[in-house]
C-alpha cells in the first residue's frame, strides 16, 4: 500500500492503495467514480477511457503510480451539468442503447476533438475504433461527433 | 400470509386466473384509511402530488424498454408525457413472467398495460363526474387532466388520485383506436439517455451496498470440472483479501475489499482441478457429432404435402455454424447480501424471478424472502437470461456473511458463458423443369439448449425453434426435422437464438436454388411468396403477403437490380422470428477474399411501432451485432475448454468497419411483434449471396472470416 494524490475532475484526492493498482479500481471502488466503466480489463475495449493531461488513456491499463500528481479527467468531470457539446450531441443523436459503453466512447470523442477539431470521418473511425460497443450504436456516434465538430467550433 | 402482501396476492389470484395483472382494488389500510396513491393496478400510481409512476415489469438492457414500455401505457392514460415517471419493478407475483427475452417484452405487455392505463382513465373521469355532479359523459381526459367544457372545469390527475383510489376498478374498458394515438407511433426521446451521457447511470457493477466486500471466482477451466484441492496462502498474503473459499463444487471465492485486491487473490490462488470426464474435448468431436446427427431422422417441425411423391432435379447442401458468445459490454456481476433467514439481490436481470428462487434454494432461505432488485445492464443478449452470478454473489455473502459484489473479469466471461449452439444444416431441394422447387427439406441439428436445462420440449422439440425455425414459403412438399444432439459445452440462449442458424441454412439454401434455376434471387423469392397464404407453424400463423412486403420494400429501397458501382454486388434473404418479419438487402465489394461491407438497408414488420425511434436503434444495432455474428464469432474448444478470452481473439466490428444501415418499417396497425432479434437473421445469409454474386463461390459456414 502507498499513499498518492490524485488530481481528478480538478479536485486532490488522496488514496491508498497498492501501486499497481489500475486507475480504473481507483476511480471506480476508492473514490465512487462508477461513469467509467471495466469492459475488458486489457485495453482493448475503451469502456474506461478517461483523459490524463488531455489525453484518451485506458485507466484499466494504467497503474495509479503513474498518474499521480496529473490531471485526471473522467466522464463525471467532463463538463459542469452535462452540458459539453459532446453530450448534447449525443442526446440530440439519441445515441446510446444500453449505454455501458458511452462515457468511453464521450471521452475518446472529446479527446480526438479537443486536438483535431474538425476531424474527417476517416480520422473519426481511426480513433474511435479504439472503443467497442456491442448495441451497434457506432453510426450515431459518428453522428454526434460530426454535429459538434460542424457546428460553432 | 406468507410474504405476500394482500395487495399481492389477490393480484397475484387474478393474474393467475386471467393471464394478465389489472383486476380490483384493494385497499392498503383497514376501512375508512385515506387512500394516499391511485393504484389501480400493477403497473400504475399516481400522488396527490401529481407524479405519475409507471412501472416498468422488464428489464433494461439498452432496447429501450423504460421508455416503450410506459409509452403504451400513457397513451391510453391521456397522460401528459412530459409528467411521465418511471419505476423498475423487481422480482414480483404481480406481473405473470417477468422474463425479458424472446423480443416479447412490448408483444406481452402491449395488453396489459394498455388495458391498465385505460382503466385508470376511466376511473379518473369517474371521480371528476362525481366530483363536480355532472355527466361523466360529459367530461374528458386529456394531457394528464379531466375536462368538463361545459363548466370549464378541470382538475389534474394528482387531484383526482384520492377520489379515484376509492372506486372499483372498471373492467371491459374501451381501447383506443390507433388513429387516435399521440404518444404510440411517435419518435420520442428516450428517458433515459441524458443519465447515459454523464455516467450517472447506474449499471449492475456501479452498485454499492455500505460495508460491501468486492468477490471474484476461480472457476474450473473445464466444462464440468472440478475443484480437487488448493492453497490459498499466496492470496491470503495480499492486502486486503479477508476470505478464500470453495464456493460449489467448481468455484473459489476470493473476496477482498476491492476488485483489484480479488483479482490479485485470484491471480496467486494454487488450485489444482479434477477435469473431469470433458478434457479432451474439443470443436472438432462437436462438429463430427452433429454431422454423424445428420444422417438420423430428426422429429418433424413442419411438413407439407409429401416429399416422395416428387422428381426432378435435385440440389444439396450443408451449413455449419460455430459456437457463439454474447459478450455484453458490462462483464456479469451482482451483489448480493444474504441475513439469515432472507437474502437480498441487485443483478443487472432478464429473470428476477428465477434469480429469486435459484437464490432461494441455492442458500436455503423461503423465495418469498429473497429481494431482487432489477438493476440496469450493460446488455444482455440473451447472456442474463441465466441466473449463474446472481447464485454465485447469494453463495458468497453467505460464506463471509456480509454484502458483497461478485464481479466476473472479460476472460471470465468468455470462458465460462452459455454458448449459441453450434449446428449442422443438411438442406436438399427437387426443382421442376421451370426450376421451381417442388420439394424442400431441412434437416436441422443442433444440441438443445432447454433439454440441457433439463427442461426437454413436448415430444423432444426445444420450444425455441417454435419461434424460430418456421419455414414462410409456400412449398407443395417440405419437411424441416429436428435431430437433437448432445454437448457438454453449456448452452445459452443468445439474441436471435436459434433463428440465426436456421436463417443462415435456409436463406443461402434458397440463393442457391435461385442460381440453380437461372433466376433472380429476389424474384425466386416472390414467387415462392406470390400467393396469399397463411402458413401455420405451432402456434403462430405466418403469412406470405408481409414476408412479400417486407422484402420488396427493401429490394426498392436497396435499388435492387438497379446498376451498383464497379465492383459492387449485392445480396438479398429474408426470415420471420418472434412473430416479425425482416429482410436485409446488403451491398459489399471484394478485397482478396474479405468482403467489404458498404449498406446494409433493412425493412421490418413488427406490426405496430411503438417508438420508430427505437425501433431504428433495434435495427441499426442488430445488423452491427448480426455482424459480428457473421464474419468474426467463433468460440473455439480445446482440451474441454473454451480458447478465446477477450476482445482481442473474439473481436466485435469496431467503428472503422461497419456499412451505413438504413431500417425501414411497415406502417402497420396489427399487434406489435418483436424487435431486437428478428433482424439479425436476415444479415449473415445477405453477406453470403453478395459474396456468391461478387465471386460465384458459395459460402457454407460460419464465420466468414475464418
Amino acid at each position: 500500500m502507498a499513499d498518492f494524490s490524485l488530481r481528478v475532475n480538478g479536485s486532490d484526492r488522496k488514496v491508498s492503495v497498492a501501486p499497481e493498482t489500475p486507475l480504473l479500481w481507483v476511480l471506480r471502488d476508492t473514490l465512487q467514480l462508477t461513469g467509467t466503466k471495466f469492459g475488458c480489463g486489457a485495453g482493448l475495449c475503451g469502456a474506461c477511457t478517461v483523459h490524463v493531461e488531455g489525453a484518451a488513456t485506458r485507466s484499466c491499463s494504467t497503474p495509479v503510480s503513474q498518474v499521480a500528481g496529473k490531471n485526471i479527467t473522467t466522464i463525471e468531470g467532463l463538463s459542469a451539468n452535462s452540458q459539453h457539446p459532446l453530450q448534447l450531441a449525443w442526446i440530440a443523436e439519441e445515441v446510446p442503447q444500453c449505454g455501458y459503453c458511452q462515457s468511453g466512447q464521450i471521452m475518446a470523442a472529446a479527446a480526438l476533438l479537443a486536438k483535431t477539431p474538425n476531424p474527417s470521418e476517416e480520422q473519426i473511425n481511426t480513433m474511435m475504433a479504439a472503443n467497442i460497443c456491442r448495441c451497434g450504436t457506432y453510426e450515431r456516434i459518428r453522428r454526434a461527433i460530426q454535429r459538434v465538430a460542424g457546428g460553432a467550433r | 400470509m406468507s410474504g405476500l402482501s394482500r395487495r399481492e396476492f389477490v393480484a397475484a389470484g387474478v393474474a393467475a386466473g386471467a393471464g394478465l395483472v389489472i383486476g380490483f382494488y384493494l385497499p392498503h389500510g383497514s376501512k375508512g384509511e385515506r387512500n394516499e396513491v391511485f393504484s389501480p393496478n400493477a403497473y400504475l400510481k399516481i400522488t396527490p402530488e401529481n407524479n405519475v409512476i409507471v412501472v416498468v415489469p422488464r428489464s433494461e438492457m439498452g432496447q429501450g424498454v423504460r421508455t416503450s414500455l410506459p409509452m403504451i401505457l400513457a397513451e391510453e392514460l391521456e397522460a401528459d408525457w412530459k409528467q411521465i415517471q418511471v419505476e423498475q419493478a423487481g422480482a414480483s407475483t404481480l406481473f405473470g413472467d417477468q422474463t425479458t427475452g424472446g423480443s416479447a417484452s412490448v408483444r406481452t405487455t402491449w395488453d396489459p398495460m394498455r388495458k391498465a392505463g385505460a382503466a385508470a382513465r376511466e376511473m379518473l373521469i369517474s371521480a371528476a363526474a362525481l366530483e363536480w355532479g355532472v355527466p361523466r359523459v360529459a367530461c374528458k381526459a386529456q394531457y394528464g387532466a379531466v375536462l368538463h367544457e361545459a363548466s370549464n372545469r378541470h382538475a389534474s390527475y394528482g387531484d383526482l388520485a384520492t377520489k379515484a383510489a376509492t372506486l372499483q376498478v372498471p373492467t371491459d374498458v374501451p381501447l383506443k383506436t390507433p388513429k387516435d394515438y399521440k404518444i404510440v407511433g411517435k419518435p420520442i426521446p428516450r428517458l433515459d439517455t441524458p443519465t447515459k451521457v454523464n455516467g450517472s447511470a447506474e449499471y449492475g457493477l456501479d452498485f454499492h451496498a455500505p460495508e460491501m466486500k468486492f468477490a471474484v471466482l476461480a472457476r474450473c477451466p473445464v466444462f464440468g470440472g472440478k475443484v480437487a484441492s488448493f492453497d490459498d496462502k499466496e492470496s491470503r498474503k495480499i492486502s486486503g483479501v479477508s476470505y478464500v473459499g470453495k464456493i460449489g463444487e467448481s468455484s473459489i471465492a476470493v473476496v477482498a475489499d476491492s476488485v483489484w485486491s480479488a483479482m490479485e487473490g485470484r491471480r496467486v490462488l494454487q488450485v489444482s482441478w479434477d477435469e473431469g470426464q470433458n478434457k479432451d474435448l474439443n470443436t472438432a468431436m462437436v462438429m463430427d457429432s452433429l454431422r454423424q446427427g445428420a444422417t438420423k431422422k430428426g422429429v418433424t417441425l413442419y411438413s407439407t404435402g409429401d416429399l416422395g411423391k416428387v422428381s426432378g432435379r435435385r440440389i444439396e447442401a450443408a451449413y455449419e455454424l460455430p459456437f457463439m458468445a454474447h459478450a455484453a459490454m458490462e462483464p456479469g456481476n451482482a451483489t448480493a447480501h444474504f441475513q439469515g433467514s432472507k437474502c437480498e439481490v441487485w443483478a443487472p436481470t432478464q429473470v428476477p424471478q428465477d434469480i429469486r428462487d435459484s437464490v432461494a434454494q441455492a442458500v436455503g432461505v423461503d423465495p418469498d424472502n429473497v429481494k431482487v432488485h432489477v438493476q440496469l445492464m450493460g446488455g444482455g443478449f440473451g447472456r442474463r437470461l441465466e441466473h449463474d452470478y446472481g447464485v454465485e454473489a447469494a453463495q458468497v455473502s453467505k460464506a463471509i456473511n456480509g454484502p458483497v459484489k461478485v464481479i466476473w473479469t472479460r476472460e471470465d466471461d468468455m470462458r465460462n458463458s452459455t454458448y449459441r449452439p453450434a449446428s449442422h444444416h443438411k438442406l436438399s431441394a427437387v426443382l421442376d423443369g421451370q426450376g421451381w422447387p417442388v420439394a424442400f427439406n431441412h434437416r436441422l441439428v443442433a444440441p438443445s439448449i432447454s433439454a440441457q436445462k433439463g427442461q426437454p420440449g413436448e415430444g423432444g422439440i426445444d420450444p425455441d425453434l417454435k419461434d424460430e425455425a418456421a419455414l414462410i414459403y409456400s412449398f407443395p412438399n417440405a419437411l424441416v426435422e429436428y435431430i437433437a444432439t448432445e454437448t457438454p459445452v453449456p448452452l445459452g440462449w443468445m439474441r436471435s437464438v436459434y433463428a440465426l442458424q436456421v436463417g443462415f441454412a435456409n436463406e443461402c439454401f434458397i440463393d442457391e436454388l435461385a442460381t440453380a434455376a437461372g433466376k433472380d434471387p429476389l424474384a425466386y423469392r416472390l414467387h415462392l411468396l406470390a400467393k396469399d397464404e397463411d402458413i401455420k407453424y405451432f402456434d403462430a400463423t405466418w403469412k406470405t403477403a408481409r414476408m412479400r412486403g417486407v422484402l420488396q420494400m427493401a429490394a426498392d429501397k436497396a435499388g435492387w437490380g438497379k446498376p451498383l458501382p464497379a465492383g459492387h454486388y449485392h445480396g438479398i434473404a429474408c426470415f420471420g422470428c418472434f412473430s416479425t418479419y425482416c429482410a436485409q438487402v446488403v451491398e459489399l465489394s471484394m478485397d482478396g477474399d474479405q468482403p467489404r461491407i458498404h449498406h446494409v438497408v433493412g425493412a421490418i414488420d413488427c406490426g405496430q411501432v411503438i417508438n420508430p425511434n427505437i425501433l431504428e436503434q433495434q435495427i441499426q444495432g442488430g445488423v452491427i451485432y448480426g455482424l459480428t455474428n457473421a464474419l468474426r464469432a467463433k468460440i473455439t474448444i480445446e482440451k474441454g475448454r473454451v480458447v478465446q478470452g477477450n476482445f482481442d481473439d473474439y473481436a466485435p466490428i469496431r467503428m472503422n468497419e461497419i456499412p451505413k444501415v438504413e431500417g425501414y418499417f411497415v406502417d402497420s396497425t396489427e399487434p406489435p411483434t418483436g424487435a431486437g432479434e428478428p433482424p439479425i437473421p436476415p444479415l449473415a445469409p445477405a453477406i453470403c449471396n453478395a459474396i456468391y454474386a461478387a465471386t460465384k463461390k458459395r459460402i457454407r459456414a460460419l464465420p466468414i472470416l475464418s
